[in-house]
Formats: structure tokens, sequence, C-alpha cells
């Protein structure tokens, strides 16, 4: 008894690591399955659509109007924080550089996280407490199918889309603050920013964006499919998705970049 | 606690369901604890029992939405518990199941979750499969103007007879029915218990219906079985239910707190 008690943390902490690994475990799998469903017949092609709907176009405003105000802002820190080293005569490359590797890509998903990953997570979640998940399996179709696989394509896809947006408006956000605060030249500015841009720059921040939209898409379906306990259980699994798929968004973002540098 | 009474189960030659020894835990509750029941082609079974006594899981297994941890589930002689997952889904063509809270597609129109099956499993185009779901919202007595309406802006009457016409639009050999008439006002109640009756007996169909409502299990079903603690206590048909001296059955037919049987409160 007396040892039992004091061995008590210790338990927990046993626990928590198996829990933690099966959940890494049953994560894969769904990943797995979905990947499987995503690229082998059948499709669900209005499925596909409905999402690519309310992921990819849907999220323009909210990715548009975040990418804006970050260029912008972080025009104005080189120019009222980066005049101690003339940081201001390199603006243009400054916030072309951190749109596209980290700003753009970073931000639009987690504005997907936000958006998206709970969208999913608490309608099939919702889908799951009242039983329409059962249904659709006694209606002979497969929810990996139906319900997982078109999410996971519809997000992955549209994530470098949407940062592909996020880096123009993003940059363009910060040239008009070179042009009202420096009273910059801005054809200058903006040739500034082509030449000095590669072409890696762009794809390494897309690829990224593809890894975060797959993320995004599996925490939010992994959440939701695993949801259980009413309404309650609802908004939990909508709270851990939202805060999964950032963290991991986060995590990736730091290991890419990482391996990026060593290419 | 008294001795569980004998079994009075009839014999059947040649079941189209039957749960063989089946046994399902979760966690350390045994929900089922080898269970033996069957039902015969054609014939329509109502499982009566308190709440918390298997009766969702039961046909949840025949389903093949769960599995049990021991014991067969055969329909046709071929144990679905067996199957792989796909050939499950498979099994559920001749399957038609009308769910508690009638499990409507809440994203999709009337008419596309009775089509369901036929657009998305069968493959058939949406305007054939339109026509086959107003031809099954016609048998369960909606008119065609509810085929564009959206789940949410039906009665909970109107989302059971949707779901019904769900089930049936497929021409299922077997039909389950999952607390038909949960939720509904008596006379509600009472109108779909008659279509269910009539439905399962122009279809032909064998039916299984769970419900811990008398009145719905005497209209819907031919014969009756009461699962209690995770085995059948009784089984035989719906008429002898007021005669029979199963303590079980008298309790529950009574509504008595007092027998076999604690009140699970």
């Amino acid at each position: 008894m007396g040892i039992s008690r004091a061995l008590t943390p210790v338990a927990a902490m046993g626990r928590a690591v198996l829990s933690g690994a099966a959940s890494v475990g049953a994560v894969a799998r769904l990943g797995g399955q979905g990947l499987a469903a995503a690229f082998s017949p059948p499709w669900f092609p209005r499925q596909i659509a409905r999402q690519f709907l309310a992921v990819g176009f849907q999220s323009l405003p909210v990715v548009g109007l975040t990418a804006w105000f970050t260029g912008a802002a972080l025009a104005l820190n080189i120019y009222s924080g980066g005049d101690r080293f003339n940081a201001e005569a390199v603006m243009a490359q400054i916030v072309s550089l951190g749109i596209t590797r980290e700003l753009g890509p970073v931000l639009a998903a987690l504005m997907l996280a936000g958006r998206v990953a709970a969208a999913m997570a608490s309608e099939i979640g919702a889908m799951r407490a009242t039983e329409q998940v059962d249904a659709m399996v006694t209606l002979s179709t497969d929810p990996m199918r139906y319900l997982i696989a078109p999410r996971l394509i519809a997000a992955t896809i549209s994530l470098p889309l949407l940062t592909m947006v996020a880096d123009i408006i993003g940059i363009s956000g910060g040239w008009q603050v070179a042009m009202h605060l420096l009273d910059a030249n801005p054809q200058v500015y903006i040739t500034n920013t082509w030449n000095f841009l590669t072409a890696w720059d762009v794809e390494s921040g897309l690829i990224k964006a593809l890894v975060f939209g797959f993320i995004v898409g599996l925490m939010g379906c992994y959440h939701g499919i695993t949801a259980s306990g009413g309404a309650r259980g609802v908004g939990r699994a909508t709270t851990q998705a939202v805060v999964s798929s950032a963290i991991l968004i986060l995590a990736a973002d730091y290991l890419l970049t990482s391996l990026f540098a060593r290419i | 606690m008294t001795q569980t009474p004998k079994i009075e189960t009839p014999k059947i030659e040649w079941p189209k369901i039957e749960w063989r020894g089946v046994a399902k835990a979760f966690g350390p509750k045994h929900v089922l604890d080898g269970m033996d029941l069957a039902v015969a082609q054609g014939r329509s079974l109502a499982l009566i029992g308190g709440s918390g006594q298997g009766k969702s899981v039961t046909i949840k297994l025949a389903m093949g939405l769960m599995r049990p941890d021991a014991g067969a589930i055969l329909i046709d002689g071929v144990d679905i518990a067996a199957l792989p997952e796909k050939q499950v889904r498979a099994h559920a063509a001749h399957m038609g199941v009308l769910f508690q809270g009638a499990a409507l597609f809440d994203s999709l129109p009337v008419w596309e979750n009775v089509a369901f099956r036929l657009i998305n499993a069968d493959g058939m185009s949406r305007r054939d499969a339109k026509t086959r779901a107003v031809e099954a919202l016609a048998l369960v007595r909606l008119a065609e103007s509810v085929a564009d309406l959206y789940p949410s802006e039906l009665s909970g009457g109107m989302q059971k007879r949707v779901g019904l016409a769900r089930a049936i639009v497929g021409n299922p050999q077997v039909l389950f029915f999952d607390e038909p008439t949960t939720g509904l006002d008596p006379i509600t109640a009472g109108a779909i218990n008659e279509l269910i009756r009539d439905k399962v007996t122009s279809l032909g169909c064998t039916a299984v219906s769970i419900t811990h409502d008398l009145p719905s299990a005497r209209t819907i079903a031919d014969d009756i079985a009461m699962l209690h603690q995770g085995k059948i206590v009784w089984a035989g048909p719906a008429s002898a239910l007021d005669t029979t001296d199963n303590p079980y059955v008298r309790q529950f037919v009574a509504g008595a707190a007092q027998g076999p049987i604690a009140a699970n409160w």
C-alpha cells in the first residue's frame, strides 16, 4: 500500500506516456488510411469540391487580411527599429524574405488551424455524436472516403495556394508602408524585391504550406472522429484540434527550416 | 439476486439473424455476456429491456458497427464478425437502419439523405436517385415538397419518417429500428409504430427493433425477447407477453420497482 502510493506519480507518468504513444499511433493510422483513400477510387468529387470551397476559397479574406497587416507591420518595424543599422535600406528584401520563407506559410497555416481544423473537428464530432457516421457505414459508404479524404485533400492543396496569395498581399502590405513612410520610389521597391527573391525562397514556403495543410486537415479529422461525450466532447475536440495543429505547425516549421538550411 | 429462470426460447430452424454466445465488454463493464438470440426469416422481433442492458450493442454488432469479443453473429449463415471491414460495408447493402435520433445528414437535403446509398454506394445518377427518393418518401406518407427541405426544418416525427424512407429505399432484407418512438408524443409514436409494422409486412423484411416502450413493441413485433444483464432472459411470441410467469417480464410489463430487476437510476 505504502509503496503503491509512493509510486502513484510514476504510474501517472507511465499512463500519460502510454496514452500519448497510443494517440500518436492512432493519428499515424488515420493519416495513412486517409492518404490511401485520397489516392485511390472511389472519390466523392462533390465532397472534395465542397471542402475546397470551405477550406480554400472561404479562407481567402482571413488569410489576405492577416498577410497584409503582417507585411505592413514588418515593414514598420524595420523602419522604426532597424534604422539603428540602416536596415530601412534593405526593407524590400527583408519583407519579401520574411514573408515568403516564414510568415506567409506559417500565418496562413495558423489562420487555417483556427478556422478550418476547428470547423472540421466540430462538424465530424457532431456527426459522430448524432450517429451520422454510423448511419453512413450502414449505407455502405466508407466515412474514410466520404468524410476524411476530401478534407485532407482540400486542406493539403489549398494551403499552398493560400500561401501564394498571402505572399503577394504580404509583400504589397510592406510596399504600401514603404511608400507612405519612406517616400520610397514604388518601382525601385518592386524591382528590389523582384531581383532579390529567388525561386527557392517561394518554393520552400510552399513546401512548408503543403505539410502544414496536411497537419490542419489531419488534426481536424482526427479530433472530430475520436470525439466522444456529447456536446462537451465536441467542444473539447474543437479546442484540441486547434491547439494541436498550431503546435504541430510551429514544430514542423522549425524542422523543415533546419532541413532546408542544410540543402 | 434470484436465479436466472430457464430460458423459454422457441427453436428456430432457419434463422435469418442469429447471435451465438456473443460477449462484448467496454473496459471492466461486460455489456453482453454469452448472449444467444435468433430471428426467423420474415419475422419482426422486438428486443426489450431496461436502459444500459446492451440492447443498442446487440443491434450495432449485427450492423457491423462493432465487433464482439467472443461469439458469432450469423446473417444468412455468414458470420459478419469474421468479415473484413470492406465486406461488412458490402453486407450492409441488404440492411436498412432507423437510428434513434434518425441520424439524418444535416448538410444534405431530405431527398439526398434518402438517396444517399443509391448515389454514393450504388453509383446511381442523381436524377434517377431523386425519383426513387420521392417514391420512398411517398411510402412513408411524405409529400414531394418535403424532398428539398433540410432535416433541421422537419419535426421529430417527420425526421423519423425520412429515416424510415432512407432505410427502405434500397429494398433491404433486414431492418433495424433503434428506439423508433423515443422523443415522440404518443400519437405520433403510434402512427410511426403502425407505419413501421406496415412497411415490415409489405416489404417482407426481417426486422429487429429495440425499445423499452411496450406499446411500441406490441405493435411492431411478432416476437419479443427480453435482455437483462447481458443475456436473453425470456423470448416468445408477442401475445405471450401478458401470460408468461417469467419474473423479469412480469416486473417489466408491470413497471414494478420490486422484483429481480433493480431499478437503474
